[in-house]
């Protein structure tokens, strides 16, 4: 971040020692009030977690306010373990808590049930939760590539959009969905080739650029959807689908059969993408050469890199892989319509910058965010009183948080969004 | 750095053509003027990107047209064919959005002859005003903290918040007529304003970016707005989809001239508000302390202005400026009750009016005004000559494009650089 006001407290092991122990106090009040009130709220009745996609099938079943409090508790225990005399890895310790008070809440939510829906297919909701984060992937994954190479993306809802209209134009005009599928990472390109284009040789501000870009791309997905696809749907925008691949004996797996073993291409291309970017961008030279223009491209180009030629190189790449995004809506299930990606382009922001500007963290934080989509869903087939636009907004909120430093300190690449003014 | 001699020239205010020579002052006058007026200045660079705009915009008008594109499918035969056919393209798309944004002469004509109303004279020109007046307002929002070296992308969601305040208090509140309306106002600027402090007290206390806070609080403020459109009390009970109740009749904005034309004396708050921003800017203690800190933070610290403060106080003036705006959806002629939809764009939309109005207050006015000319024609250009509204998002988007690069501009057509250095860029900082 380069906020002129004076960041959070500095970087010495004492303030690490109090962020942690913050830490371990809010993680410790989050189990407590978690234990108490879905305990208190949890009837008697009993959660029961299979692991398939139904009802039926093997799975565990606990009792719903003993599991609630013992979760909450187990929170609890993390949170004071962090701040005790010894604490153990912070994001550890997190994690461990974090997932406590969820399943204290679904133990509370599945208990509270009517009669006879009292269980939690664990197989379907993660299948759900792959499904709902696989566009932020893509999307979180083209911010990486932008932003570590020092070109702010705002965009990635512009290059979604794209990417699923020309996506379903080409796929439907060519009958293939190959050809969709190639059309539609040029059409995230062609997006990204203005996004870099003004960036980086007319230096516009690229936050503007961003928006700006994101509206272009709605209307004139929107205009030509009026033009050429509401008029004749079948010859325009009826996509053809990829199919589901199943994996053999993987997608017997219980819980993750059904969310890794059975998918569509867009599954495996996201699960071969991030991995691929994580490497390359930590052990190859291209890799290097990109961090080194997002965080000090004036030394980068003294060392010959050549910062301008990359940023544009990256931000096209960004391009194809947000259109190939886009690509997922059109030529998996749905036709085209407008504005339909609906701000999905702002979440994968999102979890671009809560899982700090790596394809890992981007990874997680998408797959975070999916299963509180996918948990939105449930809620509202057990017909839960909590209102779901609270668990839309837990994306943001995370997202604030963690800026804000409360829960970790997140940092953009130090040159992005600074323009280049050498070579 | 070409044109340095003399500071006589008509500094930023020629407007393109009407520039008649007039021989008698000096021989020079002329040619100095068109010197300057062909020059990156604001007014050159802003009319040439509006001319840029409008002419892609044609071409997707002439593309999205069947029979013009089968025309120049035989472009060699009969070539009139398809030059005619986009001539009448063109003709009909912009002549309807210049008729339904300004003034329609044949209705001037059958106003003369005493067959229409005065009312139909000027009811594109007061829907244009309408379109205007919520967009003046997160405009000023955007302008202001600009001007205090934040980029505020909030107002989205600072306008969300004022929708919802000046909604629940007309909803709501049981008070008399003139006393309800003016709560209803207050209401929506102090939930903007406390969406604006939010995003301000997180940049001044921990740092965090107001780009990305901003941008996040716009959604949080969204799903806010959905959840308490469902609650009891507030949705309309008669209804199952997510419409409020409407707003009583007496914290509704009163309408200019009679029922016919939809402008309302939200246009009057608007222009108030830009004279004080206007004020605030140049003349104030604040204001000065602002641009201080916008130019260069850490002078402003050296100085003894509190940096933190001035963000945290720029943050809530913008909200409450962007929670006017808000103000104004639900309760003036837009719409009389609460829908997720009710806020529009108007917060995307400030910024690219700020951006035009290059961060000026009268400049947002001017700009807001032409967006709501190209709105309100767009919607005539739609129902007479059946080009998609869409096509003025694109337009929008493109003139925001061409004016932030006018580097672009300059070299498309061959500008000069401008005696004062041309517009400025804006400001390019990142997270």
């Amino acid at each position: 971040m380069t906020g002129v006001a004076a960041g959070p407290a500095g970087a010495g092991p004492a303030a690490g020692r109090r962020r942690t122990r913050r830490i371990g106090a809010g993680l410790a009040a989050a189990g407590l009030v978690a234990a108490a009130a879905f305990g208190a709220a949890a009837g008697p009745a009993a959660a029961r977690f299979t692991f398939g996609e139904g009802a039926g099938g093997a799975g565990i079943t606990l009792p719903g306010r003993a599991g609630a409090v013992g979760f909450g508790l187990l929170a609890v225990a993390a949170g004071a373990l962090l701040c005790g005399p010894r604490p153990p890895r912070r994001a550890a310790a997190l994690g461990v808590g974090v997932v406590a008070v969820l399943l204290s809440f679904l133990c509370w939510q599945v208990a509270q049930a009517p009669p006879g829906q009292n269980f939690l297919p664990l197989g379907s909701t993660l299948r759900g939760t792959f499904l709902l984060a696989l566009p932020l992937v893509y999307g979180a994954l083209a911010g990486v590539l932008c932003e570590r190479s020092g070109i702010v993306n705002v965009a990635i809802e512009g290059q979604l959009l794209a990417g699923a209209f020309a996506g379903a134009l080409v796929g439907t005009v060519t009958g293939s969905p190959w050809a969709g599928l190639v059309a539609a990472a040029l059409g995230g390109v062609l997006l990204s080739a203005l996004l870099a284009v003004f960036a980086i040789r007319y230096l516009v501000d690229q936050v503007v650029l961003g928006i700006v870009v994101n509206l272009l791309a709605i209307g004139l997905t929107g205009f030509l959807y009026e033009a050429l696809m509401q008029p004749d749907q079948a010859r325009y925008n009826e996509p053809p689908k990829f199919a589901e691949w199943s994996l053999g004996p993987l997608a017997d797996l219980p819980v993750l059969g059904p969310a890794l073993g059975r998918g569509t291409l867009f599954l495996y291309l996201a699960a071969i993408a991030v991995p691929a970017t994580a490497y390359a961008l930590g052990r190859t030279r291209w890799g290097l050469r990109t961090r080194a223009v997002g965080e000090h491209p004036g030394a980068a180009d003294t060392l010959g890199v050549r910062v301008r030629r990359l940023r544009y190189l990256n931000v096209l790449l960004a391009g194809a892989v947000a259109g190939v995004g886009g690509a997922s809506y059109t030529l998996v299930s749905f036709s085209f319509s407008k504005d339909m990606i609906g701000g999905k382009g702002f979440i994968a922001l999102a979890a671009l910058i809560f899982g700090r500007w790596t394809p890992t963290g981007a990874l997680l934080a998408a797959l975070f965010f999916g299963f509180a989509d996918q948990v939105q869903t449930y809620l509202g087939t057990v017909e839960s009183a909590i209102p779901t636009e609270f668990l839309q907004m837990l994306p943001y909120l995370a997202t604030i948080l963690a800026v804000a430093g409360l829960v970790g300190r997140v940092r953009a690449p130090a040159a992005d969004g600074k323009p280049y003014l050498g070579r | 750095m070409t044109a340095n001699r003399d500071d006589a020239p008509p500094a930023g205010t020629p407007t393109g053509t009407s520039g008649a020579p007039d021989p008698a002052p000096a021989e020079g006058f002329g040619r100095r003027f068109l010197r300057h007026a062909w020059s990156a200045n604001p007014v050159t660079v802003t009319a040439l990107a509006l001319l840029l705009a409008l002419a892609v915009g044609g071409v997707l008008a002439v593309l999205a047209d069947p029979a013009a594109r089968a025309a120049y499918g035989y472009l060699l035969d009969r070539p009139g064919d398809a030059l005619g056919r986009t001539g009448a393209v063109l003709g009909g798309a912009y002549g309807s959005l210049a008729r339904g944004a300004l003034l329609d002469p044949a209705v001037l004509g059958r106003w003369w002859d005493g067959a229409a109303t005065w009312q139909q004279v000027l009811y594109p020109i007061s829907e244009t005003l309408a379109y205007a007046t919520p967009l003046i307002l997160t405009g000023l929002a955007v302008a202001l903290a600009f001007r205090g070296g934040l980029f505020n992308i909030g107002a989205q969601g600072q306008a969300t918040l004022g929708v919802l305040g000046a909604g629940l208090a007309g909803i709501l509140l049981p008070l008399p007529a003139g006393l309800h309306l003016v709560a209803a106002v207050a209401a929506g600027a102090l939930g903007g304003a406390a969406w604006g402090w939010v995003a301000g007290q997180l940049k001044a206390r921990t740092g965090a970016h107001e780009v990305i806070t901003t941008i996040m609080l716009n959604y949080v403020a969204f799903a806010l707005l959905t959840w308490v459109i469902h609650q009891p009390g507030v949705q309309d009970p008669a209804r199952t989809d997510l419409v409020s109740r409407p707003v009583a009749g007496g914290a509704q904005l009163p309408r200019l001239s009679g029922p016919e034309l939809r402008w309302d004396v939200g246009l009057l708050v608007a222009l108030a508000a830009t004279a004080g921003v206007a004020w605030l800017l140049r003349r104030s203690t604040a204001g000065f302390a602002l641009r201080v800190v916008g130019a260069n933070p850490d002078a402003a610290r050296t100085a003894g202005i509190g940096v933190g403060g001035t963000y945290v106080l720029v943050m809530a003036l913008a909200g409450g400026l962007a929670g006017l705006g808000g103000g104004q959806m639900v309760l003036g002629a837009t719409a009389s009750a609460l829908t997720p939809a009710v806020v529009a764009q108007i917060g995307f939309d400030g910024i690219l009016v700020a951006l035009l109005g290059r961060v000026r207050p009268w400049g947002v006015v001017a700009a807001a005004l032409l967006f709501g000319a190209l709105r309100a024609g767009g919607n005539a250009m739609q129902s007479v000559s059946g080009v998609s509204l869409e096509l003025v998002t694109v337009l929008q988007a493109l003139i925001v494009l061409f004016i932030a690069a006018p580097a672009l501009v300059r070299a498309l057509f061959g500008l000069r650089r401008a005696a004062a250095g041309g517009p400025a860029a804006t400001l390019a900082r990142g997270w």
